[in-house]
């Protein structure tokens, strides 16, 4: 078994351990109706999460996405607002305008060799300002186009709610792990995570993949905003202040290396599952603050950035011992 | 001929690295490179695989000339490199890295299955049986030089250069990893081979190269070579520039610093060693002998495991460099450039840092009192410059060397250490320093330096210590102080088999 795939096999401990203490205690934590809600709430958060999980795998950080997120939510309602369009080809137009938002970052990142930290952080003061051009008040969307998209949902068995936001999440998913596991852009972006320097002398080509990995995150920000969007109804610059964190939070207790090259994609969405799941729970329990949800997801972090340099330290022993 | 080159050079700021060398390569041959740090191997090696572009001369791959642009270029004409680390990436499976850039694909994606079969293959010809889902990082580093090995050849396929592969390998392992370098050979690849470990050259090649200064020195067939020989290329004086200089004899002198059972694992095994007043004690040995070591040890950069330290007084605390300095120790390392210099401060904050640190910032030095004091140094040790005020990663290495040695002569320490102190200066630099340090002794401080060239040893010490795999093997006084004794202690044989 490869050390590495440990961070994974411990997430995915960590939520069925907590689904089972949730279990004792409230039995109905169980029902698919739950469950759907939890695909739901999260929907937002597990979409950009993916892009997120790339950009770590990579190396890289983005902050940006937070604030992406709450500029598509204005920029898609103020557009449906102001002129005739159907919400569709605005959807394009918005994801066409993140996706280059993200390319110009990654493009900024290996041209200048800036870090993505600085980049990002700029992007993320851009993007909140562009939302507040469009507009500083809540927008409501009445489009009945987003009605119906709001009152799709599959029935699954146990009478739960499989929403439409909830599928395009998993959905998500899987198109996540084929780019991060099956495509040859993939690996190049576990190169570049696992050390540059052997990465371009390996063949990888640096520039194409960081723009690349930024373009995808910018993606998954932008879908990230339309499904924010159809979840609240509305769109409005204050939102999903912070949101970029609780993704590189979901990202790290799923088991991803923040300093990049290893991780999975399937663990990012147990990660996700796991926070949706503690915030179900204080929701169930009725008398808990819902600030305990920060309190669990800080201890959840720092026991997983223990873990992984508890990790790295077995294997660099084994190593040396190895050699002696 | 698979790989001709004729004159090359290549120049960087203020250096030639390379001035003229030629270089053969036949297919079904190993060869070696052989050099003291600095002689232009790594820069050679960069020019063949595109690393640097070279600045004059030819370079022919199967007769047409080559100039390749990068490494990908360089590999894509046929020749591959092993480095002795960073060539694969540790968080790829086995499969991942060998097949890494030409995957098969199915659909447009990766063909997992498809992908693993292939790099089995290609490990079998090797005699190698690995589960390739495994990270690369879980093997042992002999087999991840290998599957290096294997992904360089069936990438370039024509020349192999190996540059210190054996570095980090116990014996075992450098069997394993020669079996399949002589395998290869067999197959018909040129391949260049780099190292510092002698018997593994004997052992490996069928001809040899030494570079020293730049220049080829000699290339012979490593049968009709000798130990001896081999040295007196590596470490040899040039022979248009015979010093017969050699330190004046001062008799012994006053006692100071006794050194008991000093080593660290992995490092240098344990020595005894004593320096005198106003002594200088030089180490020589090939690279990777354990001179850097012993210097690093009593200077606590990496702390002695056993032994002890004392002077007069009684014992003293080298743990850590910040202890060494406080027992008046100094220490101007060998790579100047990252670990003696601050590139971006100026000349007078250079030389002010030690005695800033020593005083505690708490504390600063008065301007004027800075002033002062470079000035003072810039004219004793008469460093070329516009002024005091002018950035270190300008002057040119000499220059440098001397405001590193400006900084601890600051600090008056009683024992200075002073790795390659003339590496990369030029030879009217080289001078002044060896003026330099028999002028501080006569000041009595003690020093000990190291050094590759056997003359500067000569022209300084009162004493040599010859290190050989990683151990201080001999002791040399007074008139027994020579190149040829010297060379003999280095290569092991004793006396009358040279004659």
């Amino acid at each position: 078994m490869n050390t590495r795939a440990l961070p994974l096999y411990v997430t995915i401990a960590i939520f069925l351990l907590a689904w089972l203490i949730c279990w004792t205690q409230f039995p109905a934590m169980l029902s698919s109706r739950v469950i759907g809600n939890l695909l739901t709430d999260n929907a937002y958060l597990g979409i950009v999460a993916v892009g997120m999980t790339l950009v770590i795998l990579s190396g890289g950080i983005d902050l940006s996405v937070g604030s992406v997120i709450a500029f598509s939510g204005v920029f898609i309602a103020v557009v449906l607002r102001d002129t005739g369009l159907h919400p569709l080809p605005v959807f394009a137009m918005l994801l066409v305008l993140t996706t280059g938002f993200g390319a110009a970052m990654g493009f900024m990142i290996d041209r200048l060799a800036m870090p993505a930290f600085i980049v990002t952080l700029a992007g993320m003061f851009l993007a909140r300002g562009a939302a507040y051009m469009l507009s500083i008040d809540s927008v409501p969307v009445a489009h009945p186009f987003f009605q119906s998209l709001q009152g799709t949902y599959w029935l699954m068995p146990g009478r739960g709610r499989l929403t439409l936001i909830g599928a395009l999440m998993v959905l998500t998913f899987a198109a996540g792990m084929i780019v991060a596991h099956k495509t040859r852009f993939g690996t190049s972006v576990y190169a570049l995570g696992g050390g540059e320097a052997t990465a371009r002398l390996m063949g990888v080509r640096q520039g194409r993949t960081t723009v690349l990995v930024y373009a995808f995150s910018g993606l998954t920000a932008g879908l990230s905003g339309i499904v924010f969007a159809i979840y609240t109804g509305s769109g409005y610059s204050l939102a999903t202040v912070g949101t970029e964190l609780t993704a590189i939070a979901a990202v790290v207790i799923g088991g991803t290396l923040l300093t990049g090259g290893a991780g999975y994609m399937f663990g990012t969405f147990v990660g996700v599952l796991t926070m949706g799941l503690i915030q179900t729970y204080i929701v169930f329990d009725g008398s808990l603050s819902s600030w305990w949800t920060k309190i669990v997801i800080g201890v959840l972090l720092l026991a997983f950035i223990l873990l992984q340099k508890g990790l790295l330290k077995l294997s660099q022993d084994r190593l040396a011992r190895g050699r002696a | 001929m698979l790989l001709t080159i004729r004159s090359l050079t290549k120049l960087f700021p203020g250096t030639r690295a390379l001035d003229g060398v030629d270089f053969d390569l036949k297919a079904g041959e190993v060869h070696a490179l052989l050099g003291e740090n600095g002689a232009g191997k790594s820069t050679l090696i960069k020019c063949m695989t595109g690393a640097y572009r070279r600045d004059g001369g030819t370079v022919a791959l199967e007769g047409a000339e080559i100039d390749p642009r990068s490494t990908v270029e360089a590999q894509d004409l046929g020749i591959g490199t092993v480095y002795q680390e960073v060539n694969l990436l540790p968080n790829l499976t086995v499969a991942q890295n060998l097949m890494f850039g030409r995957e098969p694909r199915r659909l447009g994606l990766v063909h997992t299955r498809a992908m693993r079969a292939e790099a089995r293959a290609m490990l079998r010809d090797y005699g190698l049986e690995l589960d390739v889902d495994r990270d690369l990082g879980s093997y042992p580093v002999a087999i991840q030089q290998i599957v290096a090995i294997a992904r360089a050849v069936a990438l370039s396929g024509k020349v192999l250069i190996l540059d210190e592969p054996t570095a980090s390998l116990d014996a075992a392992e450098v069997r394993m990893v020669f079996d399949v370098v002589r395998g290869l050979r067999d197959r018909g690849l040129g391949i260049v081979f780099v190292s510092h470990f002698l018997d593994q050259v004997f052992d490996l090649t069928d001809r040899v190269t030494v570079l020293r200064n730049g220049r080829k020195v000699a290339t012979e067939d490593t049968a009709a070579l000798d130990r001896m020989r081999l040295i007196q290329h590596m470490l040899g004086r040039e022979l248009e520039a015979v010093t017969h200089e050699t330190a004046p004899d001062r008799g012994p002198r006053p006692p100071m610093l006794h050194f008991q059972d000093m080593g660290r694992r992995g490092a240098v095994e344990p020595f005894d060693m004593a320096v005198g007043q106003g002594e200088v004690v030089g180490l020589a040995g090939l690279l990777g002998s354990g001179r850097t070591e012993t210097a690093e040890l009593l200077f606590g950069v990496r702390p002695a495991h056993s032994g002890t330290a004392r002077d007069q007084a009684g014992p003293l605390n080298l743990s850590a460099p910040r202890a060494a300095i406080a027992a008046g120790f100094g220490f101007a390392p060998e790579d100047r450039k990252t670990d003696g210099i601050v590139a971006d401060l100026t000349i007078r904050e250079n030389i002010v840092l030690g005695l800033q640190a020593r005083r505690g910032w708490a504390r600063p030095i008065p301007r004027t009192e800075q002033n002062r004091l470079a000035d003072d140094y810039i004219k004793r040790l008469d460093i070329r410059t516009t002024g005091r005020e002018k950035r270190i990663g300008e002057l040119s290495g000499g220059n440098q060397q001397k405001v590193v040695l400006a900084r601890w002569l600051a600090m008056n320490p009683r024992f200075l250490i002073l790795d390659e102190p003339t590496r990369g200066i030029d030879v009217g630099a080289h001078a002044e320093i060896v003026r330099l340090i028999h002028e501080l002794t006569e000041q009595g401080m003690s020093l000990l330096v190291i050094s590759s060239e056997i003359d500067e040893l000569i022209a300084v010490s009162d004493r040599v210590i010859v290190l050989r795999d990683r151990r201080h093997v001999a002791e040399l006084e007074g008139d027994a102080i020579a190149a040829d004794r010297i060379m003999q202690a280095i290569a092991a044989v004793a006396p009358q088999e040279v004659a």
